[in-house]
């Protein structure tokens, strides 16, 4: 049963990603990333990791895609073409990536992972105390330094999108 | 773990999506395409991440922990870059990647 489930969603991730990123209608594009977000959380949820899942689920499929698809409306037409590279270009990029991905294959099956064998269930629990510990192994500094980086990057973007200030004919500041 | 299916199909279904992140990345010529390929790539690497953690050492988070971490940065980087990408089309009305010459606040 969970095979066929991993197929599926595997399916899902691989035609959607190969769709968003040869698609020629920009909106149409961030919805199949969308679905691929969305494949990848039920991966997340097939392996046990539920908080994993509900937190690409409400930062990814929530926010990021809601950010791109309120970007894509500012900027562009709905409906307008997007100019695609040539296909001598796109030929060239698919056979290097081919060839990338051929070195990653084999250099993946050829190696033997010591795979253990335990269904150990995580709760959100063991995750809080993970990332709150300061004991040895513990995550409470990067916890704190990714705070402060949420405030930075929240302050530099509402400076970068503000733009310049506006004046009226007086040159008074509105 | 999923019951069946080995680690080697996942670490095959995730390298697959990175190299189609890298061809979206290369042949895109969109501000916004290309935004959106960098996240298909960090989500591949998140998956290993997170799979590698789950077979090979199911008793510790770390990787649990750096997946959270990198969807963090991946939140402020978009954030980040979606802002930028609205004052470029303000300052020179496009968004693709020859019109853009000057980076300069």
């Amino acid at each position: 049963m969970e095979k066929i489930i991993f197929y599926i969603l595997a399916f899902i991730i691989v035609v959607f990603a190969i769709a968003s990123v040869t698609s020629k209608k920009m909106l149409r594009s961030v919805i199949y990333l969308l679905f691929v977000l969305c494949g990848i959380a039920g991966i997340y949820f097939l392996i046990d990791y539920n908080f994993l899942a509900a937190i690409q689920l409400t930062v990814y499929a929530g926010g990021i895609i809601v950010l791109i698809i309120f970007s894509v409306v500012l900027v562009h037409h709905i409906e307008m073409e997007l100019e695609v590279a040539k296909r001598s270009k796109q030929l060239l990029v698919g056979l290097a990536c081919l060839i990338g991905l051929g070195v990653f294959l084999t250099t993946i099956y050829s190696h033997q992972f010591n795979v253990i064998e335990t269904f150990t269930t995580t709760t959100t629990r063991d995750i809080g105390l993970g990332l709150l510990s300061y004991e040895n192994g513990g995550f409470i500094l990067p916890f704190e330094l990714i705070s402060v980086l949420l405030l930075a990057s929240m302050i530099g973007a509402i400076i970068i999108a503000k733009g310049k200030k506006l004046t009226d004919k007086n040159n008074t500041k509105l | 773990m999923i019951a069946g299916i080995s680690i080697y199909e996942i670490l095959t279904v995730t390298s697959i999506l990175f190299f189609i992140g890298i061809y979206g990345f290369i042949t895109r010529k969109n501000l916004i395409s290309i935004l959106m390929s960098i996240e298909l790539i960090l989500n591949a690497s998140v998956i290993n991440f997170v799979v590698i953690n789950k077979y090979l050492y199911p008793d510790i988070l770390q990787g649990v922990f750096f997946s959270i971490f990198i969807i963090a940065v991946a939140a402020a980087e978009t954030a980040l870059a979606v802002s930028i990408i609205i004052n470029l089309y303000r300052q020179i009305a496009s968004v693709e990647v020859k019109d853009t010459e000057t980076m300069k606040y």
